[in-house]
Parts: C-alpha cells; sequence; structure tokens
C-alpha cells in the first residue's frame, strides 16, 4: 500500500474525532491563552486588552483566596481518607471470603449515582429532619444544622465526595492487588507474617504504583470539584463562602460577574497548580518507589 | 490452635467492616425511596425511618411536572453521544494503531498532553464557541462537545495494538477494503471493549452536570440533573423533600437498570491510563 493511500484512509479514519477536537477543544485552549490578557464583556460586546491585569485582580481578591483555601482543604481532606478506605476495602474483599461478589456490588452503587441526586440526597440526609441531624439528635439530644453553618457546609461535600468515590478507587485497587505474585505472602507467611504485617509488608509497598494513580487522579478530581457546591449553595458559594469552590467562583466570574477574561485567567491557575500538585505527587511517589 | 482462633476473630473482623460499610452505603438510598413515599406533612414534623402512611403524591407531582420531558430529553442526547462515541473513538483508535500514515505520532502526543488539561480551563471560551455557533439552548451544544472522548481513543488504541494482524490480512486478501474491513471484522470482534465504552459514555452524558448548566437555559431543554437541580429549589422551602426524592430515585433507575443486567462491565478496573503506557 502507498504512504498517499494509508495517509488518505488514516486521516478518513481520525476526521470526526480531529474535528471535533480542533473545534471543542484546541480553539478554545488557543482562545483563552488570549483572553486572560483582555477584559470581556460578552454582554456590551467588547474586549479590552489589559495585559496581566486580571492577575493582578484575582491576587488581590479575598474571595479567590476563600476558594482557594476551601479547594486547598478539601484536597487535603479527602484525598487521603479515600484512598485509604479504598484501599482497606480492596484489601478485605481480596481476601478469601465468601459473597465478595455481593459486598462489591453493593458497594459500587455510589459510583453509578450523578452528582445531583447524590447532592440532593445528602442533603436531605444532613437537613434538618435528615436522618443524620435526627440520629445525632437522638444520641445527643442537639440538633446540628449542617447546610448552614458555614463550619460543617463544607465538610458534608467532603463526606459526599468520600462516599461516592471510594467504590471507583477500591475498584482499581482490586485489580491491582491481583497482579501481586502470591509468592510474595508465601513468603512473607513463612517468616512468620501475620495478616495484618502481611498488609503493610506486603501489600502496601506492591501496590505503590496503583496508589500513585489514585492519588493523583483523587486530587485532580477533588480540585475541580463542582457541582456538588453549586448544588448545595443554590451557586452561591455560602454560607459566608464556606462552599465557595475553585471552579464554582471561575463560574461566577464568567456567568454571574460577566468578567470572562478574569475567569479564563483563573482557570489557567487552577490548570497549573493541578499540573504541579500531580507532578510532585509524581517525584514524591516515585522517589519512595526506587529508595523501598 | 491459637492460630486457628486468631484467625477466626480476623475473619468476623472483616466480615463485620464490609457488612458495616455495605450498610452505609445502602442507608442513604433506602432512606431517600422511604422518603419518595412519605407524605409532606409526616417529613416537616420529623417522622420515623419507615413511612407511617405510604403516599405516592411524590411521583405524582413528578409526572405532572416537567419532569417527563427531561427525562426524553436526557434520554435522546445520551443515546446519540453513545452511539457517536463508540464509532468516531473506535475509528480514531483503530487508525492510530493501525494505520501507520504520516503525523500519526505527533497526533498521538498532541492528544496526550491535551487530556491533561481541565476542563475548566477551555470552559469559558467553549462557552464562546458554541454561542458563536448558535447552539446556545440547542441539545447539539451537549451533542457536539461530548462525542468524542481522547480517553476511550486510546482505550481502543490499546485495543486494536493486541488485536491479531492475521484476521485483518485474511479480509484484506479476501477482496474486503480498509473499510469493509473495519466494520464488518474488525468492530464485531470488538465487542467488549464498545460494550464498555457504551456504558460509561452513556452513564457520563446521563449524568453530567455542567455543560447543561452551561449550554441550555429553558426548562423545556433542560436535561435531567439540570431539571432535579431547578426541582428541588422550587420544593425545598416547602420540605416536600417526597418529591425531590422521587425525582432523584427515578434519575437513577436507569443507569440502575444497565448496571445490574451488564454487571460484569463495571465490576472491572477499566484503569484509563492503561492505553497510555
Amino acid at each position: 500500500m502507498s504512504g498517499k493511500r494509508r495517509l488518505l484512509q488514516g486521516y478518513t479514519f481520525m476526521a470526526p474525532a480531529l474535528a471535533v477536537i480542533i473545534i471543542f477543544t484546541f480553539v478554545p485552549i488557543i482562545y483563552a491563552l488570549y483572553m486572560m490578557f483582555f477584559k470581556v464583556d460578552l454582554l456590551a460586546g467588547t474586549r479590552t486588552f489589559v495585559g496581566l491585569d486580571n492577575y493582578g485582580k484575582i491576587f488581590s481578591d479575598p474571595k479567590f483566596w476563600a476558594a482557594f483555601k476551601n479547594t486547598g482543604e478539601y484536597v487535603m481532606v479527602v484525598v487521603p481518607i479515600q484512598t485509604i478506605i479504598a484501599m482497606v476495602l480492596a484489601s478485605l474483599l481480596n481476601s478469601k471470603i465468601k459473597f465478595n461478589r455481593l459486598f462489591l456490588s453493593i458497594m459500587f452503587i455510589p459510583t453509578l449515582t450523578s452528582s445531583s441526586a447524590m447532592t440532593l440526597i445528602f442533603m436531605w440526609l444532613f437537613n434538618n429532619n435528615g436522618l443524620v441531624v435526627n440520629m445525632i439528635d437522638s444520641l445527643f439530644g442537639t440538633k446540628v444544622q449542617f447546610i448552614t453553618n458555614p463550619d460543617l457546609a463544607l465538610a458534608v461535600i467532603m463526606i459526599m465526595n468520600i462516599f461516592s468515590t471510594v467504590p471507583h478507587f477500591m475498584i482499581v485497587f482490586l485489580s491491582g492487588l491481583q497482579d501481586i505474585p502470591p509468592v510474595l505472602y508465601e513468603a512473607a507467611s513463612i517468616d512468620g507474617a501475620g495478616k495484618i504485617k502481611q498488609f503493610f509488608y506486603v501489600t502496601v509497598p506492591q501496590l505503590m504504583p496503583v496508589t500513585f494513580y489514585v492519588i493523583t487522579m483523587g486530587v485532580v478530581g477533588c480540585f475541580q470539584i463542582f457541582d456538588q457546591a453549586f448544588i448545595l449553595s443554590n451557586g452561591s458559594g455560602g454560607p459566608q463562602n464556606s462552599t465557595l469552590t475553585f471552579t464554582l467562583y471561575i463560574y461566577q466570574l464568567a456567568f454571574t460577574s460577566n468578567d470572562m477574561g478574569r475567569a479564563t485567567a483563573m482557570a489557567f491557575i487552577l490548570g497549573i497548580i493541578i499540573f504541579m500538585v500531580t507532578f510532585i505527587v509524581n517525584k514524591v511517589m516515585k522517589a519512595d518507589e526506587v529508595n523501598g | 490452635m491459637k492460630m486457628k482462633r486468631q484467625n477466626n476473630i480476623l475473619k468476623t473482623t472483616v466480615y463485620t467492616i464490609l457488612i458495616l460499610y455495605g450498610l452505609l452505603t445502602l442507608v442513604p438510598f433506602l432512606w431517600s425511596i422511604l422518603t419518595s413515599f412519605k407524605t409532606t406533612a409526616e417529613i416537616s414534623a420529623g417522622g420515623t425511618f419507615f413511612p407511617e402512611k405510604w403516599s405516592f403524591d411524590g411521583y405524582e407531582t413528578i409526572f405532572q411536572s416537567q419532569f417527563p420531558t427531561w427525562v426524553k430529553n436526557s434520554l435522546t442526547v445520551s443515546l446519540a453521544v453513545t452511539i457517536l462515541n463508540v464509532i468516531f473513538n473506535t475509528m480514531a483508535g483503530y487508525a492510530l494503531a493501525r494505520i501507520p500514515f504520516k503525523g500519526r505520532q505527533f497526533m498521538f502526543s498532541m492528544l496526550l498532553m491535551l487530556i491533561m488539561i481541565p476542563s475548566q480551563v477551555t470552559m469559558i471560551p467553549l462557552y464562546i464557541v458554541i454561542s458563536n455557533l448558535g447552539l446556545i439552548n440547542s441539545h447539539f451544544s451537549i451533542i457536539f462537545t461530548t462525542m468524542i472522548n481522547i480517553t476511550y481513543i486510546f482505550m481502543m488504541r490499546q485495543f486494536f495494538i493486541n488485536f491479531p494482524r492475521d484476521v485483518e490480512e485474511a479480509a484484506a486478501i479476501d477482496g474486503l477494503t480498509r473499510f469493509g474491513t473495519f466494520f464488518r471484522i474488525v468492530l464485531p470482534n470488538a465487542r467488549a471493549s464498545l460494550a464498555t465504552q457504551a456504558i460509561f459514555v452513556f452513564m457520563g452524558v446521563w449524568n453530567e452536570f455542567m455543560k447543561p448548566l452551561l449550554f441550555i437555559s429553558s426548562p423545556d431543554k433542560y436535561m435531567l440533573t439540570q431539571g432535579l437541580n431547578a426541582l428541588s429549589k422550587q420544593y425545598m422551602n416547602a420540605t416536600k423533600w417526597d418529591v425531590i426524592m422521587a425525582g432523584a430515585i427515578i434519575s437513577i433507575i436507569p443507569i440502575f437498570i444497565i448496571y445490574v443486567v451488564l454487571n460484569k462491565y463495571f465490576l472491572k478496573s477499566n484503569d484509563q491510563t492503561a492505553g497510555i503506557k
């Protein structure tokens, strides 16, 4: 077959994908790189060059720092907890137990649920007459307000996120566990290590690459948190900016304040943060792998 | 003897943890289902875990609202997007794996880079592109922006790299063209990968919240997730959680049915980076 013919075939097969990616991903990226130096007012149809002014405004904006703090806290709390729960559950399911398929099938259900349905379910659980509030009331005799309390609203979203992403990562860990050679466990067992020691000395180190993947995906996902915060706070990020996440603030800047240039600049900062954190996690974990 | 007793304790602990976590998973859903059958009066009074009086008011309210339209919108868009994704991602994956054309390596590297860029970066310019194309408030805005998924292009590329070459060569000898081979020989052999792709694409669009929020503005065009949000705003202050929960539960049912029927595709890791390494 001639090179020309292969070229034609190759591009014919790629054409639909290429067209969509160019128009709806590539063009927007280039456009974003341009927009972040402008003040864009879509309603008035004006575009004024402002240089780095968008960035200046962002860094002197207390709401930006509130969103930064909330999202940072969110990542620091959610990622370790969900990674540990997913790893432990996967190891338990992987030990020779009965009904593990049934356990797995039940535990996977939260992953199927849309963020909007899940948020409504959790808002009801943590509402005034909701199950959690009622249970705390009957145990401790106090009615705790969650959704309207600036100290607790973000915690509800954290719990929800852990609840709905653990099953997915559990499956990832399970497939990682199946790749660990049984010989390692036999050797450890001959050396007198019990099941719990085996977990820490064989399972955890052997799962390192999978754990790296899970942490990275967790960090990337948590930094992008939007749907739950938007629905829970009705788009406001309240009470008192306590659920204002990075992406929610980008959305507000673009579609409430009509300041698309600044919103794009902030999205770019988010992209850089995600990239850097992923890079650091990668470095730290790789170093561990070599030493350990 | 001692070892055996220790093992029994360990086993009991394992089962206890698994059962507790299983319950923890189920209780929010059970509670929501039971709520959807309560009366609003019972809900605002606090009430018990089980309904004192079973009521279908929540579901009646739902079906008299625009909810059925939203279900129809979501079904139509999700099905269209799924079909387009399966065809186009697979074609692209096939080309990247099997047709050695000029520029292929460059394209692969570009895709690798694009997949790492978070959607927030493109969100606002994408809105402007869609609005310039006159697609705001049209379902095509969602279809066009979700009809390709680089992750599944990589998954299919990986599949075709491992696909035996001689099957294709035999087809070529029999006089089939590249397109003929692709549609008649290659695709039928890729059924399992296509099913995985279809399931996760469908679920992704069905559960998508942000794109409808950005692109769709009139209630008769709402996607289900967006409609649910609107519904909750309408009924939350009146503590009509029976209505809201009825909506949430119905919205989960289609995915749940797919899950029960095609369970095996869900419970294996489709580790999406596998294609990249």
